[in-house]
């Protein structure tokens, strides 16, 4: 469930909060063949806006194209690449995983060493939350598919250019 | 002032100065058409919504106002698809409006229920569905701006039974508003002043330049500069088979239109150019052949409104976003200052006498046929633009009628060649010819057709008739699918495959008398112009020719789908002298 590193762009996608904005965008990806590795959509901090955070997995040529494809829907208002190198990344993971009662201490000892979270046990499995760096969550879920995962979900990523590096966040399209 | 939601919605529409709405009625835009009883606005009643749709575009070509279609929810809204997505492939001005079930049954399968905006969300530049009867204007304000500016295109408003019935308290928004409403929406008109003056040094440093004049350039007006360009430097200028008019074919410059049946000079200048000077054009395949192989030796200057066509095809060596008359002008203005300063052109002498040299090797040419022999498409095209009213609007079909138009008629202005380029929609010509017609009345309008084209709309004429919209059609009948017919010839064996329409049905003559228009039979030369005069001379009703044409005829020259452009086909009689194009 990685995306590899070479290829791996974040768009943070700036939209008027109106009906139908999500399914345009997504319907663009497609209609355009490039394949959305991971989104999450939530209002932004200015009312009547939403933030579209896109993970996608193209060569560079083919992202700039989807890029002016994407600012030409009315309702986008601003595009940033984000470079994870200068970005601050987080997703949630919930996964619950098979464990004995014998095998739970193991499963609670990980979830601890990752900081995670023991959210609810039964007696032959376990469910377990954790939030982090995306590359955090992989090696997490790498771990825990050792003891047999029953259900998984990851929320995608959100990201935000880090703080102290606001100048260097690169606005494709504004 | 309290109004309906349909009151606002036609009053919205005077206010955006509508001055006609091509449409038909139906149950949930129903409440629209009562005070459309009222209002100036005229109303062409169509007999399919395709048509309403078809015909608005040849309006917004011809005017270069939007043009309005009105149709109701469901089958109308998906009949209206086709339309919309032509209008959005060739940039064209178009808002239409359909009517949707009232929101409270929105999503419950309803009777004549459909996903309006979800099924035209592809096929639009913007579509809104409004959600109360105060929106109306404000929507409406919005899909005229959105249309209208940056590259345009079609919009759509989707507004259901209870916004029409219910009131709502009148106000116009003002520009500002509008622009306040769509904060993601900027297009950039003018061009970056370092790019432009680039494009310059590079134009005058050119020894082998060519103009290369799309559709863009009659989106934005900007006729007179691209010409002024093109004398101020001497430069040959091709038109794609959407900027045909955009610069005249009796200029000395024009090369005509280039791209896989263009003229083999318009063709080959662009193979062998050091220059593309790319004005409002996007590097069609049609145009391209084989990618790339395309004018291998070019740098390429492309000035296109919308960003998204920069690199999508061809990476520039100077991209410039902005309205191609604005950057046009600007440029010429470098150029001049440039010059000014001292620098001058590159020799393109030799450049320009190579190209001479095709165009009298190259000419357009097809054989002539014996007596009694069958009639020749092009034969009847050629006496049809020479019998033709000066400024005669000529709209065409999807085909090899419509290749054969754009090859053999002399389009001198703007504005006159009306015809589906990028969706190539068969059907196209009779409804848009109506349209045209109805937004220049003073023209002359002939519709050229083929027979498979006209079954699929022929119908409008009805509307034309009963309308007095007096156009005038040619029908190009070879009793095939021609173009797939040529294909299957030359690239599947001559294996014909379901191309063949039967000769005898419809007799064309009747069917066009049955509905209120004059019909003409023509089988052989000598009575092409007698017919093309009679014609000329009814002003009162439509009139349809039926010209029963060779069907061997094919379209030359022609680059097959996907090959270089190096690789032309030519008529036999031209073939032999293919390596003086090398």
């Amino acid at each position: 469930m990685s995306a590899p590193a070479t290829n791996h762009h974040i768009l943070s996608v700036l939209v008027q909060n109106r009906p139908g904005v999500l399914a345009r965008v997504a319907g663009l990806f497609a209609r355009r063949g490039f394949n959305i590795f991971s989104l999450a959509v939530a209002p932004a901090e200015d009312e009547g806006f939403s933030r579209i955070t896109i993970v996608v997995d193209v060569e560079s040529a083919p992202l700039e194209q989807i890029v002016k494809q994407l600012f030409k829907l009315i309702e986008v208002v601003k595009i940033s690449e984000l470079d994870p190198r200068r970005s601050v990344e987080r997703e949630l993971l919930l996964a619950t995983v098979r464990a004995t009662p014998e095998q739970r201490g193991q499963v609670v000892e990980l979830t601890n060493i990752f900081e995670g979270k023991i959210l609810a046990v039964g007696v032959e499995a376990i469910t377990v939350s954790l939030e982090g760096h995306p590359d955090k969550l992989d090696d997490f879920e790498e771990l825990l598919s050792g003891y047999g995962i029953v259900e998984l979900q990851r929320t995608g990523r959100v990201a935000l250019p880090k703080l102290d590096r606001q100048a260097r966040l690169r606005a494709v399209a504004k | 002032m309290k109004l309906t939601g349909a009151q606002a919605l036609i009053k919205s529409l005077e206010m955006e100065a509508v001055e006609v709405v091509f449409g038909l009625p139906g149950g949930c835009i129903l409440p629209a058409y009562d005070p459309l009883l009222d209002s100036p606005i005229r109303h062409v009643l169509v007999r399919h919504e395709q048509g309403a749709g078809h015909m608005a575009e040849g309006y917004a070509h011809v005017t270069g106002r939007p043009g309005v279609a009105m149709v109701t929810s469901g089958p109308a809204a998906t009949n209206m698809v086709t339309p919309l997505m032509d209008a959005y492939m060739d940039s064209v001005p178009l808002v239409v409006i359909t009517g949707q079930v009232a929101t409270g049954a929105i999503g419950s399968d309803a009777f004549q229920e459909c996903d309006t905006v979800g099924i035209t969300r592809s096929t639009t530049k913007h579509n809104e569905l409004v959600m109360t009867a105060q929106d109306i204007p404000m929507a409406v304000r919005q899909a005229f701006h959105i249309a209208t500016t940056g590259r345009p295109g079609p919009t759509l408003i989707d507004v259901p039974k209870d916004c029409l019935i219910n009131t709502m308290d009148w106000y116009w928004p003002t520009d500002e508003e509008v622009a306040a409403s769509l904060p993601g929406y900027r297009p950039t008109m003018k061009g970056h002043p370092r790019m432009i003056k680039e494009a310059a040094k590079m134009i005058l440093a050119s020894e082998r330049p060519i103009i290369y004049a799309g559709g863009g350039i009659l989106k934005a007006r900007a006729a007179d500069a691209l010409r002024e360009l093109a004398e101020l430097l001497d430069i040959h200028v091709v038109t794609t088979l959407m900027a045909r008019g955009a610069f005249p074919d009796d200029h000395p410059l024009c090369l005509g239109m280039p791209g896989m049946h263009g003229n083999a000079t318009a063709i080959n200048s662009m193979q062998k150019a050091d220059l593309l000077i790319t004005l409002g054009a996007r590097f069609d395949d049609r145009i391209t052949g084989k990618v790339s192989s395309f004018a291998p030796e070019a740098k390429v200057i492309h000035v296109d409104i919308d960003p998204a066509e920069q690199g999508k095809v061809r990476k520039p060596d100077v991209p410039i976003v902005g309205d191609a008359r604005l950057v046009i002008e600007e440029i010429i203005k470098a150029i001049r200052d440039l010059k000014a300063a001292g620098t001058e052109q590159a020799d393109t002498g030799a450049w320009k006498s190579r190209v001479s040299g095709w165009r009298e090797q190259f000419p357009l040419s097809y054989e002539q046929s014996l007596p009694g022999e069958a009639l020749k498409p092009q034969f009847c095209l050629e006496q049809l633009r020479d019998s033709a009213p000066e400024g005669t609007i000529l709209v065409s079909g999807v085909g090899q009628h419509q290749m054969w138009s754009s090859q053999y008629w002399k389009f001198t202005e703007p504005y006159t060649w009306v015809n589906s380029g990028g969706l190539g929609t068969m059907g196209f010509s009779i409804p848009a010819a109506i349209g045209a017609k109805v937004g220049r009345p003073d023209r002359t309008v002939w519709a050229i057709d083929g027979d498979g084209c006209f079954q699929m709309t022929a119908q409008e004429l009805v509307t034309a008739a009963v309308e007095r919209i007096p156009i005038k059609v040619a029908i190009l009948n070879n009793s095939y699918l021609g173009m797939v017919r040529q294909w299957q010839e030359m690239f599947y064996d001559e294996r014909y495959s379901e191309v063949y329409l039967s000769p005898e049905v419809p007799n064309f003559v009747m069917w066009a008398e049955a509905m209120g228009c004059v019909g003409i039979r023509v089988d052989s030369p000598e009575e092409v112009q007698p017919a093309i005069d009679k014609a000329n001379s009814i002003d009162d009703r439509p009139v349809v020719i039926d010209f029963r044409v060779d069907a061997s005829e094919k379209v030359f020259p022609m680059v097959p789908a996907g090959v270089s452009n190096d690789d032309m086909i030519l008529p036999t009689w031209q073939a032999c002298n293919l390596d003086h194009l090398r």
